[in-house]
């Protein structure tokens, strides 16, 4: 690191400025993403209140809790934590991401630990975390149960996990891989494979078999008249979340 | 450092100048307010019930927001306005003073002539909400929101002061007040009327639209009860309402064309009067003048963006209408709560709430609604404003037909009452 910071020139930073500005733009590449970030946030942020018993109208309601966060992109998750008051880790498989989330969250004023790394690797170097915030990213990987264990092992007793990710049934087929990536553009064609798509029951499975405690389970739903998300207790046909506890 | 090379590198290029990227936790205050009449003491009230610290920068001393007698203005209160004035805690002390207006009657008269048989006539008994709106004057609605803001702590009141510059960074705003003093925020909200300095000196510009009519504004005392009817006249040369006041007192709206108005507004009150008397007749008997006199040019005035850079514009700021269906306050304040609440939620979800991820928000929700008010009163002004006899006929039988379809009197019946559209939270009486 040290050695990378004397090397990295004006040009680079410029780069990664121009990358984040992609990231945060709310009408850019990242559009479907913010367009659901108020409703994962709305789900992340009362289930930790309600888990740990904060009050969202405090100052800094999360100060003192130590939170992972996942394939953490440009940090649109890790902010908005790291603003709450927590101590907050971001970590993400994608080399590119991490300088990107820096300098963003540097322009935010706030400090966030962002690594170029792997829950696997985090959770062999004995890392522990309140809370594990696991979005989006189940789908992607090759050994869904390794993964989601590891998660497990980094939480400490008590510890919240919170996971998202696609159902797989026709209706996520034609909304997510037919309707989000080849009609409307929103995601690269390619972004996802639906054979990788979780049914809930499976993600519950997998969660206990990774020793959790699934407590809650919700649907995002895309509302398509006002253009926004909102959170369903019985629709979990597309996207959907749970949250799990470690005992 | 513990953080890597990029955010390093990024820190030290603003680190020989540190008031330009202050830390979050370093600000001075939340959110800073440009503006001290009802919406910015409004959003100011709403705002520190989300949990926000506000400054409040306004140009006037005190002792004018606070000034006791009457001076002839006031305001008609929609129902969901009263919601959110309940929901701020303001309502309680402003009740005693306000008169529920109880039924709205709609007439096409040409002066001097009886009025149209045709009319529409709105009854609050037609809907379960209770009264359509409530006539408030303005002295009434100064004094307990700024007594108001004085009892909460969250908000520091900066009274007889004006902002010089503003500054916008990164992570926030900053402003240079007259006398010297510097402020800084998270975000900086324009409600500094239809000339908005913040809006101007962020670079947003305001589409315009005159309409050659000027409003002339006073209230009366007069001989019979007024029953709590709101009367709106439509003649050839603009609009003329009677609004029912606490007592027997209205207030009174009429338009003219502006070279009409300026004759009429420089008599002296007895010949006023008797320009005004044979506008709507003796139904109410002899006359009075109360107050003092006003005249409003009447245009449209649309900031062209409702926000920028870690900057929002309420009320005026973001559109100055015309004061034909006497909604400009009303507007204001459904500004007010969709802000209050877009914040307020971001807030609470840990987001930037200066950020253009949380302002377009804000401007999505207030743009639809605020195009279709200005068109609609423009629409209306110019259907109702002038002595075409197809129009009139048109017109007549317009209002003729939604008096006669009960559902469509009572659609607007709850127009008026400001109950239509996606309202925010404030106004339908609940905390966000």
């Amino acid at each position: 690191m040290t050695q990378m910071q004397n090397t990295v020139d004006a040009s680079e930073v410029a780069k990664f400025e121009a990358m984040a500005a992609e990231w945060w733009d709310p009408n850019g590449k990242f559009k479907p993403l913010h367009m659901l970030n108020p409703c994962r946030l709305d789900y992340i942020t009362s289930q930790i209140a309600v888990e740990f018993d904060r009050d969202l109208d405090d100052e800094a309601p999360f100060a003192g809790l130590r939170i992972l966060d996942i394939g953490c992109g440009g940090g649109l998750l890790s902010e908005p934590m790291a603003r709450l008051g927590a101590t907050v880790v971001g970590a993400d498989a994608a080399e590119g991401n991490i300088p990107v989330a820096k300098v963003h969250a540097v322009q935010s004023g706030l400090e966030i630990d962002y690594r170029h790394t792997t829950a696997e690797a985090l959770a062999e170097a004995g890392e522990q975390f309140d809370v594990v915030l696991n979005m989006e990213v189940v789908e992607h990987v090759a050994d869904p149960l390794a993964y989601v264990t590891a998660c497990q092992m980094l939480l400490k007793p008590g510890g919240l996990h919170l996971c998202s990710t696609l159902n797989r049934n026709p209706k996520s087929f034609m909304v997510a891989i037919i309707g989000a990536e080849h009609v409307m553009r929103w995601l690269p064609k390619g972004t996802h494979e639906w054979s990788k798509f979780i049914t809930p029951d499976e993600l519950f499975d997998l969660l206990t078999k990774a020793g959790l405690d699934p407590v809650d389970r919700k649907g995002f739903v895309f509302n398509p008249v006002g253009w926004t998300w909102s959170l369903s207790d019985r629709d979990l046909s597309v996207n959907y979340v749970t949250a799990s506890v470690k005992p | 450092m513990p953080s890597g090379f990029a955010g390093t590198v990024a820190a030290a290029q603003r680190m020989d100048n540190p008031a330009r990227a202050p830390i979050l936790r370093g600000m001075d205050t939340d959110i800073i307010i440009v503006g001290g009449s009802l919406n910015g003491t409004g959003l100011a009230l709403a705002l520190a019930q989300g949990g926000f610290r506000v400054a409040m920068i306004d140009a006037l001393p005190k002792a004018t927001r606070k000034a006791k007698t009457f001076d002839g203005r006031s305001y008609a209160l929609a129902l969901a306005s009263k919601r959110l004035l309940e929901a701020v805690g303001v309502w309680e002390t402003v009740a005693p003073d306000a008169q529920p207006m109880l039924e709205i009657k709609v007439t096409d008269g040409r002066a001097g002539e009886a009025p149209s048989p045709l009319m529409m006539h709105f009854d609050h008994a037609e809907i379960e909400e209770g009264p359509m709106g409530f006539m408030v004057e303005d002295r009434n609605l100064r004094r307990a929101f700024l007594d108001a803001v004085e009892a909460e702590p969250k908000i520091t009141h900066l009274a007889k002061e004006t902002v010089v510059a503003q500054e916008v960074s990164d992570t926030g705003v900053s402003v240079t007040l007259a006398s010297g003093k510097t402020l800084t925020a998270t975000l900086l909200v324009g409600a500094d009327g239809r000339r908005s300095g913040t809006a101007e000196r962020a670079g947003i510009k305001r589409n315009v639209t005159e309409y050659g009519q000027t409003a002339l504004v006073c209230a009366i005392k007069h001989e019979k009860p007024h029953g709590g009817v709101a009367h709106q006249y439509f003649m050839p040369p603009g609009p003329l309402a009677i609004l029912p006041l606490t007592g027997d007192r209205s207030s009174i709206v009429w338009s003219e064309t502006s070279a009409r108005a300026a004759e009429i507004n420089a008599l002296d009150d007895d010949s006023y009067l008797d320009v005004l008397r044979p506008r709507f007749g003796n139904f109410l008997g002899e006359i009075s003048l109360t107050g003092d006199r006003y005249t409003y040019p009447l245009n449209l005035t649309t900031a062209q963006s409702f926000i920028a850079d870690r900057i929002a514009l309420v009320g005026d700021a973001a559109q100055g209408m015309h004061p034909i269906a006497g909604q400009g306050l009303n507007a204001g304040l459904r500004d007010v709560a969709a802000l209050a609440e877009v914040l307020t939620l971001a807030r609470r979800r840990g987001q930037d709430i200066g950020s253009p991820i949380t302002l377009e928000e804000y401007q999505r929700w207030r743009r639809f609604d605020r195009t279709m008010l200005g068109l609609a009163t423009d629409t209306f002004n110019r259907l109702f404003s002038n002595d075409n006899t197809v129009l009139r006929i048109g017109r007549d039988l317009g209002m003729g037909l939604i008096n006669a379809v009960p559902r469509l009197r009572r659609s607007f019946i709850r127009e008026a009452a400001g109950l239509t559209g996606d309202l925010p939270k404030l106004l339908q009486g609940k905390r966000v």
